[in-house]
Order: C-alpha cells, then structure tokens, then sequence
C-alpha cells in the first residue's frame, strides 16, 4: 500500500511490537505526531516534561524489560535536548531508537530554523545513526535500526528523518520481524566479518584454553558486569560460580546478574565497593570478568587491578578486548552462548578456605548517629518490598548507598546511570521503568541536587497515574562532590551547598503528588508502606546529615587495596 | 608491544555521505593520529577503499581496527605489515632550479632514482616521485638542498603480496 512517511514508520513500529513512545512534538515532527494520531490504539505515546526526561523514560523501559525503547523529538533544541539521554544510552549499552525529524529537504544546510546536524552531533554517541532523505528507504532503515539498537552489544540508534520524508510517499509492503535480518542492506550488514554478528570466535581451540586456565586457580573469583544482564546469562554465570567455588563480585552495571543475597556474592568492586569484593579481586590468582569493561571506576588503576591473577575476559565487544586492561585469556562471545559452550569443559572444583578468607572481610554497617542514616533507608526498602523493589537511582552518594546496601536479586533490579553518571537520570528511568513493569514496585532514589533537574517530570507521573515513589536523601548538599571537597580540597566547600529552597513536599503537592518529609527510620518506614499502598506516586523526603560519607572510597588511579577513605 | 611505528590499516567502506567523518573522528576522539589517509573507489562503485598510516604500537592498532570494525559502515579491516605489503605514495614536488648547473643536478638525480620530471619552467622543476616511504624521505632530504618551493603527496595506498585480499578475512 502506498503510505507517507509518518504513516511507514508508525507500520514500523508496529512491526516491531513497539507499543510504548516518549516523545515531545514540534514543527518539523507534525507529520509523525499527526500519523499517531491514528495510532492511539497501537501506539502509546507518553507526552514528558522535557525531551531529556523522555529519553531516560525510553532507556528505563529497555534497560527494564529488555525491550527496545522508543523516543521522539523535533529538531534543533529539542534534538539537542535528547543528547545527554542519548550519551546516557550509549555509555550502558542501552537499546534505544531515538527518532527526531528535521528542516525539509531544501532547507538542509541553510541554518534553517530549529535545523541541527543531529546525526553529525550524535556520531559518537551513538551506536549507528541515519539521516532518512528518501522515502523509500524508511522501512529498511527503520527496521535496520531496531535491529542493530537491539543485537550484539546493543546500543542507541538515532534516525534523523528530513520532514518532506515524512509527507512523501511510498509502497509500503509488510515484513514480519524474523524476516528483517534477510532483507535490504541489514542483510548486508549482518553478513559481515566486521560487525561481529556472524562470526564471533568462541573456536573450541579457545575453550579449551580457557577451561585449561581455570583448572588450575587456586582462587577464583568471578567479576559480572552489564553484559552478564543483557546476555540474560544469569542461570551460567551461577553455574560457574557453583562449578568454579569461586567468590562473585559485580560492578555497578552487574548488579542482579548474580543473586546479591547469596553467600558467595562479595559485593560490588571498584572506587565504592565493599572492601570483600576489591580484596576479592586483589588477591585471586583467576578473574574470570564477564560483560565487563574494566572501566575506571572498576580497574581505577589499570595495571595494578588484580595483579596476582591470570584474567580471562568474556565479552561480546572485541573492542573492549585489551582497551583498558591486559588481559591473558579472551573469549568473545555472548555470555550465555560462550558459558553454555565452556560449562561441560569445566570440573567441579573447592575452595572452602578461599571463600571464607572473604567472607572475612565482609563488613556490615553498623548505626553510628541518631539521625536517619542512608543503609537504613536502603535497608528498609529491602525489608518492605522482600527485596523485590526495583530501584532506579540518579547519581551521587545516593547512587552508591542504593547499589552497597541493597541486595540486587533478579537481573534488570537495578538502573543506574554508571558510565555516564547523569544526574536526572532517575525520574525518567523510573517512569519507562514502571511503565514497562507495572506489577513492580518502583523506586527512584534520587538526592537533593539531581531531583532539582528531573522534578518536572513529577507532572507526567501525575498525568499517566505512573506511581514512582521518589525516595530523596536530602543532605542538603552535592554530596558527592562535597565528599572530594572535603577529601582532597581541604574542605572548600565551593559551589556544593544546597542552603535554598524549595521545599519538596510542597513542590511534589504543587504537581499533585503527595509528598511526605521524614527524619528517622521509623518514620521512613511508615511512609514508605504509605505509598505502596496508595499505588500512587510520592515522594518521602528523607533528612539527612549533610556530612554522610560513602565509604569506602579509592582515589582514581590507585589500586584496590589502597583506601582513601575505609 | 609498546614501541612505536608506523602501521597501515586498509580498510573498507561504504561508499556513502559522512563515512569520512566518521572515521575521522573516531581516531580524533580516541586520540590517535593519522599520518596519512588516502581514499577512492574500488572495483565496485559502492564500495570505497582507505589506506590509513597510523602511528602507533602494536596494542593500539589492534584496538584502532576493533573500534574501526564497529563503525557500520565499515565493511572490513586489515592491518598491513611491512613484510607482507607492496606500499606506494605519489609526491609531486617543485624545486627551486634558476641555473643550468642545478637544473642538470636535478635531472642526473632524478634518473638515479627512477624519478618523473613533469614540468620544466625557468626557475623550476616539478617531480613526479612514486614509490615507498623510505625513498621519497631520502629523494626529498637531497631535494630540500636547493630549496622545495612546494609540496605535495597522496599518503600511501598499499595492497597485501600474494593472493590474499582484503576479501579473505
Ligand atoms: C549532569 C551532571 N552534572 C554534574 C555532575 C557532577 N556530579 C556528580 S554527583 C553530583 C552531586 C549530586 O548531588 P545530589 O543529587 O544532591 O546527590 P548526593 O551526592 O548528595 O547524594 C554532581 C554535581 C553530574 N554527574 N551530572
């Protein structure tokens, strides 16, 4: 059938089963918005505050449920304002279609108005981008997008359609989704030896190499990243420990890949892990990482992460192969595929003595003031949703305490923007989070500085009944770069001190949410059982002590053994 | 591993609006430099080959082409050595030559190193020189003598010997 544009990526996504959109309209994405219209039964769109909350919201569904998420917006500033949300995606390899129309084609390179070179700007943000000058190449590119946002390491994928494009039109023929990777140029692409979906080189002789390696450890610890969570190889990485005996750890992104409620699990490694997991890590003779990119938050110094262990490292990126660490054996691969094909090379080992060296070093928080302390508050989250809640946080101390004391048990449990580190991340998250799982209780942790520059979403929540509770650990404060401050700049507090308005609840009541302060644990907890119940939105704004540390920390660039703060 | 030299990445592209920057910028945003890039069409319309000369260590190429690899438009990637590759740069410089005597010094070394001279004027001669790095940067030391007025150069093309191509991979 012959269709405009705007109606062939509407069939597009229908194609893709994509039921739910964040977007916000404008001038140049009329001819889309008005094509939904027609749409409204098939295609859910959720109207943000802001492009940047949309954004989050379209990564918080994929980063939730696994399903790619889907965000539209105009050109010029409100593609720019899907930027941040597109760098966010990219650095945690998230799956999201970002689609933004832009000036007609005669307009191009005039410095029209609200004309932005998006594709030029997302580049390398990006996983792939497009700019769509040819109607009859919607489809393919649509669908080409969907497919490579979603296979191998997925990524965000920007499709930039001029808005004559939109108008124009074309035959438009259905395909069913299993036939995209046979059809047009993604077949193409797919055939390729360079993009790794074809042959990714698990060759038995490299196995055998690994299951050689791992034979001989004496002490063996496991270190699961994102990738373990995308690969959905929970189940293997489990079975390995169990074969291995091996002591788990995680980085943040890994969180939930392996039951944090188990014995063997150490706790995260890195700047803020648990002093388990980074002595876990320095003293194993085998580290087997998986999914893992050794960023610098993890291997803060590079050559001396793990120094006395031989490093097998499974990822289905060959580019992260050597990129940060040396590492002796590489397997390349998705997790679940390599593990399932490794596991039968593997014998049973045990390491009683090894393990309980760690489990040693674990060291529980323990109640120090009078006032409500951020484990309590994780804590008792924990205890009132049986540890089920899923827990989306922004970034600052807020972020670490939510990932060290709360035990993550089911892949997907956390979000959490951890190569990025955007503040404002958490709102929008949390709502495409809810709006991907509405059985599940939602949490967005935030503090005082990131909520200041997600609130406004607080009227989306509101609008679509979406019940985020907003759990605020309100330090009055940057807190995270008030601890460095005070660390390394001999406490000039500059520019950090949140001595200002507003007042939370009263802002959460102008948007028609309750809102609720609390100051002590008990209080936490009644307001929190509160706001479950109601299935409402909320936010319970917690008091706490500007001076909160997250501890332990490690300075960047020194090994994992040698605290700044214990 | 860690020393330093040049490398030669052949690489193959889409030929399509923004693969150049894209690859650009992925060694501008990773740091690395190119010394020379050369670019044009292979034996099919659609598809564009470039010859990269990076200078880097062993590690870095190897990360260099994973990151290349990723780019989509990047249909393959092979990294040339010295012993396995047949490398060519064209050079067209113009000496400054305004007497008989330099004019005829010119030629004599133009004919020992198998060299084009392509425009003769009164006060200078232009030269064709082809070949690998090593003679051009010897040619070029001599040549700077008697004062290079300008210069230019293609940066090298290479293919692998044999009959491996960059099809085999
Ligand atoms: C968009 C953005 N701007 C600045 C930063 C730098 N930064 C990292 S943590 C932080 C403080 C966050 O403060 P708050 O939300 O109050 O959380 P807290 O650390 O107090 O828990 C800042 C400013 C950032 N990560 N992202």
């Amino acid at each position: 059938m012959e269709l405009t544009g705007a109606k062939i990526l509407m069939e597009c996504l229908v194609e893709q089963k994509a039921e739910t959109v964040f977007g916000y309209p404008g001038g140049t994405i009329l001819n889309v918005y008005d094509a939904l219209y027609d749409y409204q039964d098939r295609i859910h769109h959720y109207l943000t505050s802001h492009e940047q909350g949309a954004s989050h919201a379209a990564d918080g569904y994929f980063r939730s449920t696994g399903r790619t998420g889907v965000c539209f917006a105009t050109s010029g500033p409100g593609a720019t304002n899907l930027t941040t949300g597109i760098a966010t995606a990219y650095y945690d390899s998230s799956a999201v279609v970002f689609i933004s129309c832009n000036v007609t084609e005669p307009m191009l390179g005039k410095d029209a108005f609200q004309e932005v070179d998006l594709t030029g700007i997302a580049m390398p943000i990006t996983k792939a981008c497009y700019l769509v000058d040819d109607v009859t190449k919607l489809a393919d590119v649509v669908r080409e997008a969907f497919y490579l946002a979603s296979h191998g390491r997925p990524g965000p994928v920007l499709i930039d359609i001029l808005k004559n494009v939109t108008a124009e039109t074309a035959e438009y023929t259905p395909l069913p989704l299993q036939e995209h990777p046979n059809h047009g140029h993604l077949a193409q692409v797919i055939a390729r030896s360079s993009t790794g979906f074809k042959s990714i080189d698990t060759k038995p002789e490299c196995l055998e190499k690994a299951a050689e390696m791992v034979a001989g450890a004496k002490r063996p610890v496991i270190l699961a990243g994102g990738g373990v969570i995308r690969s959905g190889a929970s189940a293997e990485v489990k079975s390995l420990a169990e074969r291995l005996d091996a002591v788990v750890t995680a980085s943040i992104m890994g969180l939930g890949g392996f039951p944090g409620n188990d014995p063997r699990f150490a706790g995260f490694a890195g700047m803020h892990g648990s002093h388990a997991a980074n002595q876990a890590i320095y003293q194993c003779d085998l580290l087997f990482v998986i999914g893992c990119r050794f960023s610098d938050r993890v291997a803060l110094s590079p050559s001396h992460f793990a120094p006395n262990a031989r490093i097998i490292h499974l990822d289905i990126d060959r580019a992260e192969i050597n990129k940060n660490v040396h590492v002796d054996r590489p397997l390349i691969g998705d997790a679940k595929d390599v593990l399932q094909k490794l596991l039968p090379q593997i014998t049973q080992q045990s390491h009683p003595d090894w393990r309980a060296q760690i489990a040693a070093e674990v060291r529980e928080p323990v109640k120090q003031a009078s006032t409500l302390e951020p484990f309590e508050i994780m804590q008792t989250i924990e205890s009132v949703t049986g540890g089920q809640a899923l827990i989306v946080t922004d970034v600052g101390q807020h972020q670490m305490w939510a990932s060290q004391y709360f035990r993550y048990r089911y892949p997907c449990q956390l979000l959490t923007s951890g190569g990025f580190g955007t503040m404002g991340f958490g709102y929008g998250a949390a709502m495409g989070a809810k709006v991907g799982n509405p059985d599940k209780t939602v949490i967005h942790v935030t503090g005082d500085g990131c909520f200041r520059m997600n609130c406004n979403e607080m009227a989306t929540a509101q609008h679509y009944g979406i019940p985020v509770i907003t759990v605020l650990f309100d330090n009055g404060t940057l807190g995270m770069v008030r601890q460095w401050q005070r660390a390394m700049y001999d406490c000039r507090f500059s520019a950090t001190t949140l001595d200002r308005g507003p007042d939370f609840v009263k802002l959460a009541e102008a948007y028609g949410i309750h809102g609720v302060r609390v100051a002590t644990a008990a209080e936490f907890e009644t307001a929190l059982r509160q706001a479950i119940a109601s299935g409402e939105a909320a936010v319970i704004d917690c008091a706490i002590d500007i001076d909160e540390t997250v501890r332990p920390m490690i300075a960047g660039g020194h090994a994992l053994n040698d605290y700044l703060l214990d | 591993m860690n020393e330093k030299k040049n490398h030669i990445l052949s690489v193959l592209v889409e030929n399509s609006a923004g693969v150049l920057s894209q690859v650009s910028r992925m060694f501008s945003r990773k740091g690395y430099n190119i010394a020379s890039l050369a670019v044009g069409e292979t034996e099919d319309p659609a598809v564009s080959r470039m010859t990269i000369l990076v200078y880097e260590d062993e590690a870095q190429i190897e990360q260099i082409a994973s990151q290349l690899a990723k780019l989509l438009p990047v249909i393959s990637v092979r990294i040339l050595n010295r012993d396995n590759s047949i490398r060519r740069e064209l050079l067209l410089v113009k000496v400054k030559a305004d007497t008989r005597e330099t004019r005829d010094e010119i030629i004599q070394m133009a004919s020992i190193f198998r060299v084009k001279i392509v425009d003769v004027a009164h006060e200078s001669l232009t030269l064709e020189v082809t070949g690998d790095f090593g003679k051009s940067e010897a040619l070029l030391k001599l040549l700077e003598g008697f004062g290079i007025l300008e210069l230019v150069r293609t940066g090298t093309v290479a293919l692998e010997r044999g009959k491996d191509t960059i099809y085999d991979v």
